[in-house]
């Protein structure tokens, strides 16, 4: 779903121009940084070494080392400090080199970030970025490799982002730096490298708009972040078994989009959820059950949830393999669901 | 190391800026906070305050000597034992209790509570429940202060409790290596909850801070003037850029962990907390002081205590009649 304020940016424009995942999150960063001298970036390694993914490469030759600012491994020390930064004046954008780490800044994030605000009455405020990481199969075995950003969409007083194409992360970066509370930037260290069409100009995608991805009429598969290429990979493979499937991207997990997710269920009654973070418990859990409410009567069967096993991550290749969901899994999962009915 | 010379504070000699009014001004803070949590107890026996409140009585000498020292746009984070370090750093007894008893007109609309008291008009970024959940929001605002060059200080209180939780060290080593404009307060009230800090404690509190480069200095918690000396010393010092500092204060809680905490003879004695209160009150102390000095008389300070004592029952009364905020506010400042 575009508003309209992005339809301009969407239509392919005469320079088209591609960028990686990486390159666009880095050059939204930038952007703002140049617009906005209270940004600073703080974490491990993010100034000369730009990240151990790469991503902020040349950021502190532009901006200096006092506005992309290198800390010690301490994930709570920083984290809190970035917090107390943002409530006095400045916008911090820190940085979890990977995602399992933010066990290390829960109280930080989940008792401090997330309820300043509220505690306060509304006065303080906490204008706050975490870039963190999420996805497995880079053979890094259970403490590098999970997803769990369904723990801050638990919390009421953030905000959780999932971009899943380079376009978006430009876009979604942008309004998370501009928004007045703390927003957690997960971003799939498998999808660095993914190329696509992103815009030089200045645009914003606002936070809880979700994007319809592939139009279809049989059957809707929403997708989170990695999640959206394999859906658009299994819907290629049910088109050419003559089924239509929609994917449907939320881009934020809070605040949610349930109208459109709500409506593409009930054109095609029928839905899979597809989340690579832990099933139970988690992202699919919420979005199965925001469907299955506000779809009930148009759905043909229950809605299905495809997400991580249930297992800490292997570091063997055929252990972790069989840990994330696929193509095939999702297409023959759908297959079976259009067949049944 | 240059930086760590130690001092322990005894009977400090006045510091230029602690005139007689100062003084004056200082005792009726103490006072003021004494009679404000007296008032606490009060409508927590009467079953008028919703929850608990943990009572700052004993240790009004830490809140004020520090708070005397600093700037209104200086910066205070405080604790669940925090209504003296509010009312020290300027917040207003009658927006205080209506925050306790969760009305409207409190300092945050209801929605914090004893624990939570926030700000910004007086510098406070928020009283916090998390014990060393502080630590990180009061040298980040030390990081601003730096970073914006508005020459503005932060002060992170305490308790002896939080020196077991590890962000506080991530954080002094933040603070140490950008020097960092942050006075850590630790203000050991002698038990965590119900044990005592010994227990939990080992080693030398002061060489943690040490450890990282960090000045760090003791002080008689119960002496006002002696705790005013030390963070003017330590608040001037960062001020000028030279960096953090840890300041040791050794005070005494006179009540329970909180006001329902009231058989405490499994874990002190009747007796210890007699001997504080008779020997070491930093209201009587400092009283003492100002009378044997010349500096007031007894029947200044009884006018004072009476002055503080209808403005109390008018803050009380106030907080009473105030209206409880609408159920449908309760979404409401989730986001800003």
């Amino acid at each position: 779903m575009s508003t309209p304020e992005m339809k301009s940016v969407m239509e392919p424009a005469a320079a088209q121009r591609e960028l990686t995942l990486g390159e666009a999150i880095k050059e939204a960063l930038a952007e703002e940084m140049r617009r906005d001298p209270r940004i600073v970036i703080m974490g491990e390694d993010v100034a000369e070494a730009g990240t151990v993914f790469k991503v902020l490469s040349g950021l502190s030759a532009e901006f200096g080392t006092d506005r992309v600012i290198d800390t010690p491994i301490s994930e709570a020390g920083f984290t809190g400090l970035a917090i107390g930064a943002a409530m006095t004046g400045l916008r911090p954008v820190v940085d979890i080199m990977f995602g399992d780490f933010i066990a290390l800044v829960m109280d930080q994030m989940a008792n401090q970030a997330a309820k300043v605000h509220y505690m306060s009455g509304g006065k303080w405020k906490v204008p706050l970025v975490m870039r963190t990481t999420l996805g497995a199969s880079r053979r890094s075995a259970a403490q590098h490799s999970q997803s769990l950003h369904a723990w801050f969409s638990h919390v009421p007083g953030l905000k959780v982002v999932l971009p899943s194409t380079p376009f978006d992360a430009k876009g979604l970066m942008k309004s998370a730096i501009r928004d007045d509370n703390p927003v957690i930037f997960f971003e799939d260290k498998m999808m660095y490298k993914l190329k696509g069409n992103v815009p030089a100009e200045d645009y914003a995608i606002p936070l809880g708009v979700a994007d319809i991805k592939r139009s279809g009429d049989d059957i809707t598969l929403v997708a989170t972040s990695s999640m959206v290429q394999v859906a658009l990979g299994a819907a290629k493979m049910l088109e050419d078994a003559g089924i239509s499937a929609e994917v449907v991207d939320p881009r934020t997990t809070w605040p949610l989009d349930e109208e459109t997710l709500v409506e593409s269920v009930k054109k095609t009654s029928r839905a899979i959820v597809i989340d690579e973070g832990y099933a139970r418990y988690g992202v699919t859990a919420e979005l199965a059950s925001v469907i299955a409410e506000g779809a009930f009567h148009y759905l043909d069967q229950p809605v299905k949830r495809i997400g991580a096993m249930h297992v800490p991550i292997p570091f063997s290749p055929p252990l972790e393999d069989v840990t994330v969901p696929t193509e095939q899994m999702v297409f023959e999962a759908a297959r079976g669901m259009c067949r049944r009915s | 190391m240059a930086n760590t010379k130690t001092s322990v504070s005894k009977q400090s000699s006045s510091s230029p800026d602690s005139g007689p009014d100062a003084y004056i001004q200082m005792y009726r803070k103490m006072a003021g906070i004494r009679l404000f949590e007296e008032r606490v107890n009060d409508l927590y026996t009467r079953a008028l305050m919703p929850g608990l409140a943990h009572l700052y009585i004993g240790e009004e000498a830490v809140a004020v000597g520090i708070c005397s020292t600093l700037r209104s746009d200086d910066y205070i984070t405080s604790t669940h034992r925090g209504h003296g370090h509010c009312l020290a750093k300027g917040a207003a007894p009658d927006r205080m209790f209506a925050e306790l008893l969760g009305k409207e007109a409190g300092y945050c609309r209801g929605k914090g509570g004893s624990m939570h008291i926030a700000d910004p008009d007086t510098g406070n970024l928020g009283a916090n429940a998390i014990v060393g959940g502080s630590t990180g929001i009061a040298t980040g605002a030390a990081f601003s202060a730096k970073r914006l060059g508005n020459g503005r200080v932060s002060v992170c209180f305490f308790g002896e409790g939080a020196l077991g939780q590890g962000v506080l060290y991530e954080s002094m080593n933040l603070a140490q290596l950008w020097k960092l404009p942050v006075i850590y307060v630790c203000e050991n009230n002698t038990y965590n909850e119900y044990t005592h800090y010994s227990e939990t404690t080992a080693g030398d509190v002061l060489g943690r801070p040490r450890a990282f480069g960090i000045l760090a200095e003791r002080v008689d918690g119960q002496d006002v003037r002696a705790v005013h000396a030390a963070a003017q010393r330590l608040v001037d010092r960062a001020r000028a850029g030279e960096g953090p500092a840890f300041l040791l204060c050794d005070t005494y809680r006179y009540r329970g962990h909180h006001v329902g905490d009231v058989s405490r003879e499994y874990y002190r004695s009747k007796q210890e907390e007699q001997k504080w209160m008779s020997e070491r009150d930093p209201i009587g102390l400092f009283s003492d002081w100002l009378i044997a000095e010349h500096r007031a008389t007894a029947a200044q300070l009884q006018s004072i205590s009476a002055e503080i004592q209808s403005a109390m029952d008018a803050a009380v009364q106030f907080a009473l009649s105030a209206p409880y905020p609408d159920p449908s506010e309760v979404q409401q400042d989730v986001y800003a």
